[in-house]
């Protein structure tokens, strides 16, 4: 690496320092809504647990991985210093500060609507504007992330884009589309309101607008994950990537059908329509097409590995691959859990299913076991990957690792399960506290008591993961030059259409504005939509 | 992956392979795409034949003259069977209660559900049945369910509301279509709260 070290080191440290903090609020959330503990006494403290863990969780701790980590791929793939390192540093300030106003307004409990936000309840407008600052820090990233790749491009005219660059990119741009919901919602909605200027706010249209970002922020969150599958995995478990084009082709589809799929989060909403419902619904359906193939991809470069250690048949070549290896663990913990998370997605998404388990614990359990479990646990590879490059340090202990991503899988499946479960029940999410001498409720209390030991198990795996990056010891001796897997046939001719994402950002703004303009435009004209806004923290 | 390659230039075989791997792969997305394309199918079954679909219409009503006039003012809110046979709910939601807060309805009959909010978002689910709804302020939640069995369910508000969310729970009352329909004719609203 050149000399975006610091920067990728400051971006990985505040992300999962800041991680470290939010899963003990989450953990402390579920101690306090179990049986072992008495009811909270002051329900509010709940929700401002809650809304911290999820804006870190949710904002701050993926955009920081996906910010660091890209630095880190821009120099080490092009093999050139990054340019514009100045508008970098002041990308993560803006971060930084962002994050602090909003994490003070809600420490000081003016801002408990959630990370969801909930108009027309509103918080203080300095909860807003630090969620502003993150996210206009994360867009110079955005704009820095283009640039270097056109300058590349320009000096090495014809050459083809590495893959890690090109995923790189694609969710950068992902991500700078899919803010402009919460942006404009916040912006034109939110904020006015928050600043005295109106009484009243839209709230069905802001529900609409914050769809937008709703579901294909987890994608923004995803292709970190993806980058670690596709170029990192193959070449750590002694193999190569089965198929570069396979992995071009999923980050294309990621950018193009991530997008216009919100409203199938507002399939129970009363504002909007059943036609675009439906439409959403299938779009959501489609999104799925670059995970399977991406599964495909993935198990044949390791099935590739697995024979070439010597392993025959259908199945013994899954015997021979390099089980002690951590990222052979993670990967085979990573897909597990998306494997349970997306057959849930794919009862979230339909049209019909949907009803039994909507707003329940059932929804929780689904993106924990998606977020939490397949994508955080490449965040971790992630940085164990980068580690060396970025403290000169020696190879980290295998061992620890080991643990840590067990730990962090054993305690994702008892905190998830539970979850489903009750959620099948009906358990509605987002409670402080349950009645539990209620007879209806009562069985349910033990699946709570579980959830909590399962968060248990995950504060643990957490402490683990930052003493393990924080015991590295940097060495005199320099670290060899970090590399991305190579593909088993490298020189396929990449078609232009996938060296570049022109196609692929049209595709997504094309299908976003007909997926999303007409229910936009209806709503901001229908009549009697706009209702008195509550205030948050002022009674 | 099984075919064994015969020894040759070291170009042939690479040709070789990367076209049983293009082949493979080209094999999968096939695949994918019938499974997707299944899915929809059954979606679409499901919503024309059994009719199942999430709420539908886009009907808006102003919340700040909903307790003086129109469908929502306290003496229509509750269960009625309606002058063309159909049974409705009517209710509202606001910080932190429902109204009313115990529903009565019969058993093994199609009922229509009609809510909206006076102020935050709020949302309900019936026990483990699939009635299910968001009630946004400003906007009318129309749907029909049917309730298989008898028995009393748990009725919680399902989206955080602020602080007093967690006590926001209510009843359902399913009976009889027997014992309902008789309590109908003596009175025009139907309702278990307590008196
Ligand atoms: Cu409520």
């Amino acid at each position: 690496m050149f000399h975006a070290r610091k920067l990728v080191l400051a971006h990985f440290w505040v992300a999962f320092v800041a991680f470290f903090v939010a899963i003990l609020l989450g953990e402390w959330q579920m101690y306090i809504r179990s049986p072992l503990h008495a009811w909270v006494n002051n329900p509010e403290h709940y929700y401002r647990s809650v809304t911290a863990h999820g804006t870190v969780m949710g904002y701050v701790l993926p955009t920081l991985v996906a910010m660091g980590f890209g630095y880190a791929i821009t120099e080490i793939t092009l093999k050139r210093p990054l340019i514009g390192l100045r508008w970098a540093w002041a990308g993560f300030w803006l971060v930084i500060v962002g994050t602090l106003m909003a994490a003070a307004t809600t420490a000081a409990g003016k801002s408990s609507v959630l990370y969801t936000f909930y108009p027309p309840m509103i918080a203080s407008p300095f909860y807003y504007l630090g969620i502003v600052l993150v996210v206009v820090g994360s867009w110079i990233w955005v704009a820095l992330m283009s640039i270097n790749l056109r300058a590349w491009k320009k000096a090495n005219a014809g050459e083809t884009v590495p893959l890690a660059m090109y995923g790189n990119v694609a969710g950068a741009y992902l991500w700078a589309w899919t803010s402009v919901g919460a942006a404009s919602e916040i912006l034109v909605l939110i904020l006015p309101a928050s600043l005295g200027l109106t009484d009243t706010i839209n709230a069905g249209l802001a529900r609409v607008l914050f769809s937008w970002t709703l579901h294909a922020i987890v994608y923004f969150w995803l292709v970190p994950a993806y980058i670690v599958f596709y170029t990192i995995f193959p070449k750590a478990i002694g193999g190569r990537l089965y198929s570069d084009t396979m992995g071009r082709i999923a980050f294309a589809l990621f950018l193009v059908f991530s997008m216009p799929i919100g409203i199938h989060h507002l399939f129970a909403d009363p504002q909007v329509g059943s036609g675009f419902k439906f439409v959403h619904a299938a779009m959501t359906a489609m999104v799925s097409i670059p995970t399977f193939l991406t599964v495909f991809t993935i198990v044949a470069s390791a099935e590739v590995v697995g024979r070439l250690r010597g392993g025959t048949g259908p199945f013994g070549w899954v015997k021979s691959l390099p089980w002690s290896n951590p990222m052979m663990l993670a990967v085979t913990y990573a897909f597990i859990m998306l494997g349970f998370g997306g057959a849930g997605g794919l009862i979230n998404m339909s049209y019909q299913l949907n009803e039994t388990i909507h707003n329940t614990q059932w929804v929780t359990g689904h993106f924990h076991l998606i977020f939490a479990g397949a994508i955080v646990i490449m965040y971790f590879m992630a940085a164990y990957e980068m580690w060396p490059q970025l403290k000169n340090s020696a190879p980290l202990s295998a061992g620890l690792i080991r643990a840590q991503l067990t730990l962090w899988f054993v305690g994702m499946m008892v905190l998830t399960m539970p979850w489903h479960l009750v959620g099948l029940l009906g358990a509605p999410r987002r409670m402080a506290y349950y009645d539990y001498t209620n007879p209806a409720l009562h069985p349910q209390a033990i699946t709570v008591t579980m959830s909590t030991f399962g968060g248990l198990l995950l504060v643990i795996s957490a402490a683990l993961f930052i003493y393990v990056l924080a015991t590295a010891r940097t060495q005199s001796a320099p670290v060899a030059p970090y590399s991305f897997s190579k593909a088993v046939h490298p020189h396929t001719k990449t078609p232009a259409s996938l060296n570049s994402l022109g196609l692929w950002v049209a595709m997504m703004i094309a299908l976003t504005v007909v997926n999303y303009g007409y229910p936009i435009a209806q709503l901001a004209a229908t009549p009697n939509a706009s209702v008195p806004i509550i205030p948050i923290g002022e009674r | 992956m099984t075919s064994p390659i015969q020894p040759g230039s070291s170009a042939d075989n690479h040709q070789i392979s990367e076209d049983v791997a293009n082949a493979a792969e080209r094999r999968w997305a096939i695949i994918v795409i019938l499974i997707i394309l299944s899915l929809l199918a059954m979606m679409i079954f499901t919503g024309l034949h059994w009719a199942a679909m999430p709420p539908s219409r886009v009907e808006s009503v102003d919340v700040r003259t909903l307790h003086i006039k129109g469908e929502f003012v306290e003496s229509n809110l509750g269960t009625t069977v309606e002058k063309d046979g159909r049974v409705v709910v009517r209710l509202i939601a606001q910080q932190y209660s429902f109204s009313p807060q115990c529903i009565v309805v019969p058993a093994g009959t199609q009922v229509t559900f009609r809510g909206t909010s006076t102020d935050a978002i709020h949302g309900f689910v019936i026990g483990r049945t699939n009635a299910n709804t968001m009630l946004v302020p400003g906007f009318v939640s129309t749907f029909t369910t049917s309730f298989p069995k008898t028995g009393e369910q748990l009725m919680p508000c399902h989206e955080y509301c602020g602080i007093g969310h967690e006590a926001m729970w209510a009843h359902v009352q399913v009976i009889s279509p027997e014992e309902f329909f008789a309590k109908a004719k003596a009175s025009e609203r139907l309702n278990c709260v307590p008196r």
